[in-house]
């Protein structure tokens, strides 16, 4: 059995039809090639599958891809566009803070803290941990993580690591 | 780490889940963040799915005559956003930041939770704290069933397979309530190891007029103290009243052990929590008090 799906993803319309047991991680990856989304514990743990759907952050592991149905689905891949080689200042304050090492929790964490982009410059560091602790980071380099967040919080320094939130 | 084939259908309405779950095998899916996983493991291998989160009827927070009206599938976020919650029902509020990660509370539901009535999770205990009562659509009309008759055992509930939790109504609490909910776990948003939800109401002098102390961790399913909120009623919630609340409380406490802890470590953390959390929620029946004699 397959079924219909019609969703917006980064901006796009689609029409596929998937089995019902097709993971929203899966679709994304196998179906329509945007690996940007990574899949690390298949049960909802590791946060590295995170995408947003109608606007709000959830495991795309832990959501079939026929429940997005109608809805709108953003990924890391809606971040930045490749065609004018500028990133988003998130992405941007992590590459200055070397809040990447292996890269691979990165796109999970990018699409937690985008959600809270209205509120970034109020948070406290507890209130950035207690956000991201739906992400781990097995190179355990959080603190990095947390300086960049931070920076792309802060009004813009100019270059480029700033003036976002 | 993928999902067995199964059927999928996702109703509009509340007629149109029931006709679907009347088949065998059938299982019900709201935010999925306790059912997926499950299902990725294949320790659930259902026929058929039946997605709840489209019937819009089911998606609700609302006051009515001082009560509080939850659809089964508002989400964790919905709640802790809400105005009207952490105003009325502080304890409901309180309780829902520690559902696992913001990334699982936009997803998972109210009423997912407590149908799935995992004993280490938040709500089933707040809900037996608050004296909630469930609302189920069944194929002959709608029951409603008590919190304290809705938990029978490990994930184990009072709904039957072709029922449908539908709506989760929550009592008006007068002036003079304080509330109080603590948990201990081995990493943020993990399960809790064992927590504690209260519930006290005061008169206008001071004196305890009913009490619920709900225990998470301590059996198979939360527990209310029965001997600890006896020991409250009556009394002006010292320190002293409440210290020997919990002792009394403790006697009968027979918690599980397992790798995370043992039995004796999660009867003093009970303890402890019982202590510190009547002693806040006593403190905050008391502010409560004074908020509205101040008002008037």
């Amino acid at each position: 059995m397959t079924m219909h799906v019609d969703v917006e993803i980064n901006g796009v319309r689609h029409r596929r039809e998937v089995e019902p047991r097709t993971l929203l991680s899966d679709f994304l990856r196998h179906d329509l090639g945007l690996t940007g989304t990574h899949v690390g514990c298949e049960h909802g743990v590791c946060g590295a599958c995170t995408v947003q759907v109608d606007g709000r952050p959830v495991r795309s592991c832990l959501v079939l891809a026929v429940q997005t149905h109608g809805r709108s689905v953003r990924t890391v891949e809606d971040l930045s566009d490749p065609e004018d080689d500028v990133m988003h200042p998130l992405q941007e304050a992590f590459h200055a803070n070397h809040a990447l090492q292996c890269g691979f929790c990165t796109p999970g964490i990018l699409m937690t803290i985008e959600a809270l982009s209205a509120d970034l410059a109020e948070m406290s560091d507890a209130a950035i941990l207690e956000a991201l602790s739906g992400n781990l980071c097995r190179c355990t380099g959080y603190r990095n993580i947390v300086c960049a967040i931070r920076a792309a919080g802060e009004p813009g320094d100019g270059e480029g690591t700033g003036s976002w939130a | 780490m993928k999902p067995a084939p199964f059927d999928y259908i996702a109703p509009t309405d509340i007629s149109g889940v029931l006709d679907a779950v009347a088949v065998e095998d059938a299982k019900i899916l709201a935010g999925g963040q306790s059912l997926v996983p499950m299902l990725n493991f294949r320790l659930a291998r259902p026929a058929l799915l039946v997605d709840i989160t489209r019937v819009h009827d089911l998606r609700h927070l609302r006051r009515v005559d001082g009560r509080l009206h939850i659809g089964a599938v508002t989400t964790h976020t919905d709640v802790e956003h809400s105005p009207l919650v952490r105003e009325h029902w502080p304890l409901l509020s309180d309780a829902v930041r520690h559902i696992g990660h913001s990334q699982i509370r936009n997803a998972g539901t109210i009423g997912g939770s407590l149908a799935h009535a995992d004993p280490a999770a938040e709500l089933p205990a707040v809900m037996l704290a608050l004296d909630a009562q469930m609302t189920i659509a069944t194929g002959s009309g709608n029951r409603t069933v008590p919190a304290r008759d809705f938990f029978h055992g490990y994930l184990q509930t009072a709904l039957a397979p072709d029922e449908l939790l539908t709506e989760i109504v929550l009592p008006h609490l007068p002036t003079g309530s304080g509330a109080d909910f603590s948990e201990i776990a081995r990493r943020s948003g993990d399960f809790a190891l064992a927590g504690v939800a209260v519930q006290l109401q005061t008169s206008t002098d001071g004196i305890c007029t009913s009490a619920a102390v709900a225990l998470i961790g301590a059996g198979p399913v939360p527990l209310r103290s029965h001997a600890a909120e006896q020991r409250l009623i009556g009394s002006e919630l010292t320190s002293g009243d409440i210290a020997e609340c919990v002792q009394s409380a403790c006697l009968g406490l027979n918690p599980p052990a397992d790798l995370h802890g043992s039995a004796d470590y999660r009867r003093r953390i009970l303890a402890a929590q019982m202590q510190a959390g009547l002693e806040r929620a006593a403190m905050l029946a008391t502010a409560d008090r004074r908020g509205h004699d101040h008002a008037r």
